[in-house]
């Protein structure tokens, strides 16, 4: 039997087209659609899209929100092929039902996505797609916002055919009825127009007769001179909500009847709960039951501050296993053995690799960064009640259909037995992708110890931060060979992971012998993807390394890049931009300096330059930062910049503060004070400028990340002499800097 | 214990130990659910409300200490129209996720009563809390163009 990526490769004869095929329901689909998420009078024509009697259009997202901006962007998506008139374009979330899957588009998208190959999953998606194509005979498919991919994938694959093919099964009704061929036929506006006799219908009147037709999984796309919506900075539609606190989170849920929920996990991952010492904390008030877990203690109350009150004055013991003794510098022995052994494998190597290194002059370093936590602004919680053998869940979760199929696993359930309610989130950044939904099961099995009560479970922002799932703790060591001039004629990059090879580590510049491999180094310490995953790390490591080469060969940062880039136009172009929006090369006041890095991630070409300043005492500001970004084409070019800025202060509060260290097998930190942010007081200014290429859409959500560290720390190096290998910098002295004379 | 709280000009009774946080009561006794959990320990500002007018950290207020004051929320901030600070985030687009922007807008309100027009500086001394999504740019210019309204 051909196995499942067998059947959807061989129908994919150009990336995407069958994708589209695959997602276009036909009309006995439709029927249930209307069923499940159409109001009286609304129709659905095609995937994602109503049309109500007065001509109004509703998309429906199959993701969530997590304030990214893709309930805007992909409805105007549709709305652009569709030739709606944005004012009637209503937007609604789908509900979690295999009907409004985006796995299939995932899935297609993921194989046809340049940088897969073979059985590589991409790492936005590992332990996500992984797991969820596991289950995929049981649950079919996924719902899944994360990997920059809602634009890319549901909107170039889908919401843009979907409008499409509405828009002309819209004429084809329009054309029967008037019985004049459908290219006499016109649309504007949410009607269908007839030039030649001056007749026009509106699309409510048309849409159950259109509903008729097969949507045509090829209709003809705008070209993008014809846009008028896309590519426009239109103003996101759920920001009215969210400054006058409606938007309704999944912290927010009100049930009626409704417990809350406080717990307490074993601070050791992998550890149990040998015994709870109840005492007196029963008797305090609310305290309803106490519950105890595998690996936690859980009291739930008549009300929050009861229950995390009542569960602090337990006292569980728990059995730490094999893990009691794990501290941040065991792990990195562990890393640091690994990288001498010989257990790497061959990752990459092209041409002599690394038997390149005998000639030329070597330069060789070692990077490190640490765990992170994703510290969302929204602690994990979720909202469970288990009645009549049914299991109904609440939670703002980055896929819906994932978070309802894990809540039926957990509770033992059929999916039919599971009603799923997705709500908004506050803050995804990774965290709320399916594998990672620890606070489902915990909410779901205290639920269900208390059949008919409604239970908000709520992690402390302590318990959030100490069972996440982090971005890795890892190390790069690097080697290169340059030649005469300064250029490398060989890189060799040898690194840990806690998965498998990483995409990421791959790199753009041209250098004809690399060999890059790798080593897995699994600890007990649960990791996940974090806003822009691998190439969080790799592009530190990478635009770190490249940028001692430059100095190495006393040439420009700039200028190394843009020689190394000779094959990679659309790159150059990037970098050239940046720094000539950032004055490269201008004069400097004395303190401050310029630091330049460029990353590829998620298809999508990003550069900072940033701008220090050190003071005398070796405190550090990061002043402005400019940046050029190159995703083929903004479909909404304000929603772009936002995602970008919030990228670059995510990942400048990681570079500037972010640490999450191990001490007797559990988190040290615990909260904001001891896993400190970046607050306006830090916040640099930020530039953002696009770089329309024309290419294929890149993502936006995560691109902005992976370049902010280094650009920093090669402006430091600019500055001082200093080269930070290793993250955050709160723990590297900048005071006993010697000044160098900073030619950029 | 009974308490009476004045939150948004309507006087409230609940019936919650001294202690109880300010926030987990206007949320939990009063569904008052705008004003957001953070962190607990009045580090992140997510939780900020208004009494008597000063930004005040709700999840490390007891209730007992706010008896006899006038309390806001952002549920009440509005309640006759989008004040210019709400105008202004939508105009200069600024939430993402939107979890902390109870708390931001709420802070920013309390601080422009007292100074209309706050430097770069004066602004980051006096808002301290925190947003992961990294709105804080938009946010400078939101209040930079209400300095300047």
């Amino acid at each position: 039997m051909p196995s499942r990526r067998m059947i959807v490769l061989g129908g994919l004869g150009t990336a995407g087209a069958l994708v589209v095929g695959y997602a276009l329901w036909p009309s006995h689909r439709l029927e249930r659609a209307d069923k499940l998420a159409a109001k009286p009078g609304e129709r659905f024509v095609a995937n994602w899209i109503k049309i109500s009697p007065d001509n109004s259009v509703t998309v429906v997202v199959p993701h969530c929100d997590m304030g990214t901006g893709i309930y805007t962007a992909l409805p105007q998506m549709a709305a652009e092929e569709l030739d709606a008139d944005w004012s009637t374009v209503h937007v609604e979330a789908a509900p979690p039902d295999p009907l409004f899957a985006n796995g299939s588009l995932a899935e297609g998208f993921i194989l046809a996505s340049r940088h897969m190959t073979g059985d590589q999953i991409p790492a936005f998606l590992r332990g996500t797609v992984a797991n969820t194509f596991r289950t995929i005979a049981s649950y079919m498919d996924l719902q899944v916002t994360g990997g920059s991919s809602a634009v890319r994938a549901t909107g170039v694959y889908g919401m843009r055919v979907a409008g499409a093919a509405a828009r002309e099964m819209l004429v084809k009704a329009a054309a029967a009825r008037w019985n004049v061929a459908t290219a006499e036929c016109t649309t504007k506006s949410n009607h269908v127009l007839h030039a030649a006799s001056g007749k026009s219908l509106g699309y409510g009147e048309l849409a159950a007769e259109a509903a008729t037709y097969s949507p045509s999984p090829t209709p003809a796309l705008k070209p993008k001179s014809a846009y008028t919506l896309v590519g426009k900075p239109i103003p996101r539609v759920d920001i009215p909500e969210k400054v006058n606190g409606v938007t309704n989170y999944g912290l927010d849920v009100q049930v009626p009847g409704m417990s809350y929920a406080a717990i307490k996990i074993s601070p050791v991952f992998g550890g149990k709960l040998k015994a709870v010492s109840v005492g007196d904390v029963s008797k305090m008030r609310g305290v309803q039951k106490i519950v105890q877990l595998d690996d936690a203690v859980v009291v739930v109350a008549d009300r929050y501050w009861r229950a995390r009150d009542a569960v602090e004055a337990l006292n569980p013991v728990f059995d730490n296993g094999a893990n009691g003794g794990v501290t941040s510098a065991t792990i990195t022995s562990r890393r640091m053995a690994a990288l001498k052994s010989a257990d790497l494998k061959s990752d990459l190597k092209t041409g002599s690799g690394a038997d390149a290194l005998s000639g030329g002059r070597i330069v060789e370093a070692t990077y490190q960064v640490p765990y992170l936590a994703h510290a969302t602004m929204e602690p994990m919680n979720a909202t469970a009640l288990f009645k009549d053998g049914k299991l109904e869940v609440w939670s703002g979760t980055q896929d819906g259909l994932g978070a309802r199929a894990q809540c039926a696993k957990t509770a033992k359930l059929d999916m039919e037995n599971v009603t799923y309610h997705l709500l908004p989130m506050g803050g995804g950044f990774g965290r709320r992708l399916p594998g990672f939904f620890n606070f489902l099961d915990y909410a779901v099995k205290t639920a269900m110890a208390m059949p008919g009560t409604p239970v908000k479970l709520i992690f402390s922002r302590e318990e959030d931060m100490q069972h996440d799932f982090y971005r890795p703790n890892v190390m790069s060591h690097f080697r290169a060979a340059l030649d005469a001039k300064g250029m490398p004629i060989a890189w060799a990059n040898d690194y840990t992971t806690d998965g498998g090879a990483d995409t990421e580590a791959h790199i753009d510049y041209g250098i004809p012998n690399q060999e890059i491999r790798y080593v897995k180094v699994p600890t007990h310490v649960p990791t996940g993807p974090w806003r822009s995953v691998e190439a969080s790390w790799h592009g530190f490591f990478i635009e770190s390394f490249v940028d001692e080469l430059a100095h190495a060969a006393n040439i420009d940062p700039v200028a190394y890049r843009l020689q190394l880039l000779a094959d990679k136009p659309r790159h150059a172009e990037v970098v050239r931009q940046v720094a000539a929006r950032a004055g490269w090369g201008t004069p400097l006041p004395k303190g401050k300096a310029r630091g330049i890095a460029m990353v590829e991630s998620f298809e999508t070409i990003v550069a900072h330059v940033v701008e220090i300043e050190i003071a005398p005492d070796g405190r550090l500001k990061v002043d402005r930062v400019v940046s050029a970004v190159d995703c083929g084409m903004a479909v909404n070019p304000d929603g772009l910049k936002a995602q970008i800025e919030g990228g670059i202060i995510y990942g400048l509060s990681a570079a500037l503060f972010g640490e999450i260290t191990i001490d007797k097998g559990a988190v040290m930190q615990q909260s904001f004070p001891d896993y400190d942010v970046v607050r306006l007081a830090q916040c640099p200014t930020i530039e953002v400028h696009i770089v329309e290429s024309g290419a294929a859409l890149g993502g936006a959500g995560e691109p902005g990340t992976p370049p902010i560290a280094p650009a920093v720390t090669n402006a430091i190096f600019a500055a001082t002499g200093i080269r930070v290998r290793e993250l955050p910098l709160k723990n590297v002295s900048l005071a006993s800097s010697r000044p160098q004379s900073a030619r950029l | 214990m009974s308490f009476l709280l004045k939150v948004n000009g309507t006087v409230h009774e609940v019936d919650v130990e001294h202690d109880a946080p300010l926030l987990w009561v206007l949320r939990d006794e009063l569904g008052l659910t705008g004003t957001k959990f953070g962190c607990g320990i009045s580090a992140c500002g997510a939780c900020t409300v208004h009494v008597n007018g000063v930004a005040t950290r709700s999840c490390v207020t007891a209730v007992s200490n706010v008896v006899g004051t006038d309390i806001t929320t952002i549920e009440g901030l509005g309640a006759g129209g989008l004040t210019p600070v709400q105008q202004a985030w939508i105009d200069h687009q600024v939430p993402q996720c939107g979890y902390c922007q109870s708390g931001m807008i709420m802070a920013v309100s309390a601080l422009l009563a007292k100074n209309p027009s706050p430097s770069d500086d004066e602004l980051a001394s006096s808002i301290t809390n925190i947003c992961r999504c990294g709105t804080y740019p938009r946010l400078r210019a939101a209040v930079h163009s209400l300095a300047k309204a």
